[in-house]
């Protein structure tokens, strides 16, 4: 460690979707390395001290050291030659990157998904069927006096959600933090969250649906048997102790997590829940809240939902935006075989994909723009290592709750942001299409919209 | 069995420091399985176990929990190349697939 020490203060954790910026980094100037961050959890301390800078080409092509230009270039000739082009992953980048990926999927005519389709993508789903009583975690902070965990573990994935958002601070509303609030968690195993919660609820695997429904029925006033206990797991006099509470709170939240996203019924166990809360409006004020995993998926949902109207699963074939999960979402896309190339930006889905999916993978070209090395690298055609968000750029994330955060970063990156490659390859290939459409005979100017930035 | 696939703060961390170091490929390689279910197949902490389904298999190592921390016939992993191994990929329409229930059924590697 070197004398020259920064402090950036107020700097933004981009690690999970609690994107908390009250971190105080003492950043070695010389080293570029962040050698302390002040207020980070443990997932916080790691992302902040593993990103420095590693020593790697800038671009490759098929494992050969290239410059970017070459390396841009061979990625918009293959972006603009394949028939059925996917883009994928972009919750680990800012939402001007985001925009510029929308914009290369929109030109070449392809599919564009992000990690939402394997995280929440289930709850996008389901808010669309049934809506979201929602806020901000601000709100929760200061108002709710009944938490609600479901199928989730955020000791371990986001560790900070209860000491700075939703179960410890002290509010406005909640002056005593943790001795004015109710915490319940739901959820099949023990885990290292269950020690915040004072009601523990662990339903069968797989019951999750039965068992929100079962609560709807009995918030209507609805008499069940005690035979939901066999079915379920969860004794009757448990439920009706929870629905009480619900009931008779000033302000609830439901916080859900892959626990009903990842398992049977899928968007119906995320459409019970929202349903449950939107039933609870009937007697106090609820609100329910996915727990988003990445620094900046909430980003990429809405950076994909303002430019095409839709979060994810988006497909430009026909030259206007078509929306289909299950045909369009890129687990699908690649275990059916129709992608014939893909542009991956900060994801790994070699490492976390199904098998069938993965397999597919490895047989097409992959464009890959990642800071470290993975799985999907491996196996690149066109590789770019690129700046972390963050740390070495600036630019804008969504918090879960959908708060834009502007981030300040601590050190320069002799690497490229995503933004810039991500801009340079729109650019050609926008040319390339022009071209295309010219040597058909057609109007270019007219197939193929100009941007509208440089 | 049932597989649940998961985040862990281990998990969390290490990946930050490099999906192919080993800390990571360890990590991912751990398997969380009630004590008395591997009583039953006669498995001690550190044993290899292989994981298989009709999708695929995998070799990973297992560690006891309490029964009241994990219940019977329910197994836990760091998410990650291992569990990807045995991860269906039919979504039902949905772009999902079942990532956190996963039908397995568990032997002892190497007698």
């Amino acid at each position: 460690m070197t004398d020259n020490i920064k402090i950036v203060e107020n700097a933004t954790c981009t690690f999970c979707g609690c994107v908390c910026d009250d971190m105080d980094l003492h950043v070695d100037v010389e080293e570029k390395k962040i050698v302390k961050a002040k207020n980070a959890c443990v997932l916080g301390r790691a992302w902040f001290a593993e990103h420095t800078i590693e020593d790697a080409p800038a671009a490759m092509i098929d494992g050969k050291e290239v410059s970017i230009e070459e390396a841009i270039e061979e990625a918009a000739q293959t972006l603009v030659k394949a028939k059925f082009p996917i883009t994928y992953g972009l919750s680990d980048t800012t939402c001007e990157a985001q925009r510029q990926a929308v914009a290369i999927s929109d030109f070449v005519k392809g599919t564009i998904d992000t990690t939402t389709s394997v995280c929440h993508g289930p709850s996008g789903l389901a808010f669309q069927g049934v809506g979201e009583s929602t806020s901000t975690l601000g709100e929760v902070k200061n108002r709710a006096d009944l938490v609600i965990y479901w199928g989730g573990n955020p000791a371990e994935s986001h560790p900070r959600h209860f000491g700075r958002y939703a179960v410890t601070p002290k509010g406005m509303f909640t002056p005593g933090g943790k001795k004015d609030r109710t915490v319940v968690l739901v959820d099949v195993r023990k885990t290292k969250s269950s020690p915040v919660a004072d009601i523990l609820v662990r339903p069968k695997p797989g019951k999750d649906f039965e068992v929100l429904w079962a609560l709807r029925a009995l918030v209507k006033g609805k008499t069940l048997s005690n035979d939901i206990e066999k079915d379920t797991g969860v004794p009757l006099d448990v439920l009706k102790d929870l629905v009480e509470r619900m009931k008779n709170c000033r302000f609830g939240v439901l916080f859900f997590g892959m626990g009903l996203t990842m398992t049977r019924g899928r968007h119906f166990n995320s459409g019970a829940l929202l349903a449950l809360a939107n039933d609870l409006n009937e007697f106090t004020h609820f609100v329910a809240k996915p727990v988003r995993g990445h620094g900046n998926v909430t980003g990429a949902d809405n950076v994909v939902s303002w430019q095409t109207g839709y979060p994810f699963g988006v497909n430009f074939s026909r030259g206007y935006p078509r929306f289909n999960p299950g045909e369009f979402t890129t687990v699908d896309t690649l275990s059916n075989g129709h992608a014939d190339a893909a542009l991956i930006i900060a994801s790994d889905p070699a490492s976390n994909f199904p098998k069938k999916a993965i397999d597919h993978l490895k047989r097409i070209p992959i464009i890959v723009l990642d800071t470290k090395s993975t799985e999907t690298t491996k196996d690149a055609h066109v590789a770019f290592r690129t700046a972390t968000y963050g740390i070495n750029t600036t630019g804008t994330v969504y918090r879960m709750d959908d708060v834009a955060i502007t981030l300040r970063p601590a050190f320069e990156s002799p690497f490229p942001d995503d933004e810039t490659i991500l801009t340079g390859i729109r650019k050609r290939v926008h040319e390339l299409m022009l071209a295309k459409h010219k040597a058909h005979g057609a109007s270019g100017e007219a197939k193929v919209a100009s941007p509208s930035k440089d | 069995m049932i597989l649940v696939p998961g985040r862990s703060s281990k998990q969390g961390t290490s990946l930050n420091h490099g999906k192919l170091k080993q800390e990571y490929i360890d990590v991912t390689s751990t398997l969380e399985m009630n004590q008395d279910d591997m009583a039953k197949l006669k498995l001690v902490d550190g044993d290899s176990v292989r994981l298989k389904n009709d999708v695929g298999e995998t070799i990973v190592n297992c560690i006891g929990k309490k029964p009241e921390d994990l219940p019977s016939g329910m197994l836990f992993i760091p998410y990650g190349p291992p569990s990807s191994q045995l991860m269906e990929s039919d979504t039902a329409g949905s772009g999902m697939p079942l990532s956190k229930h996963m039908e397995v059924e568990i032997e002892k590697v190497g007698g």
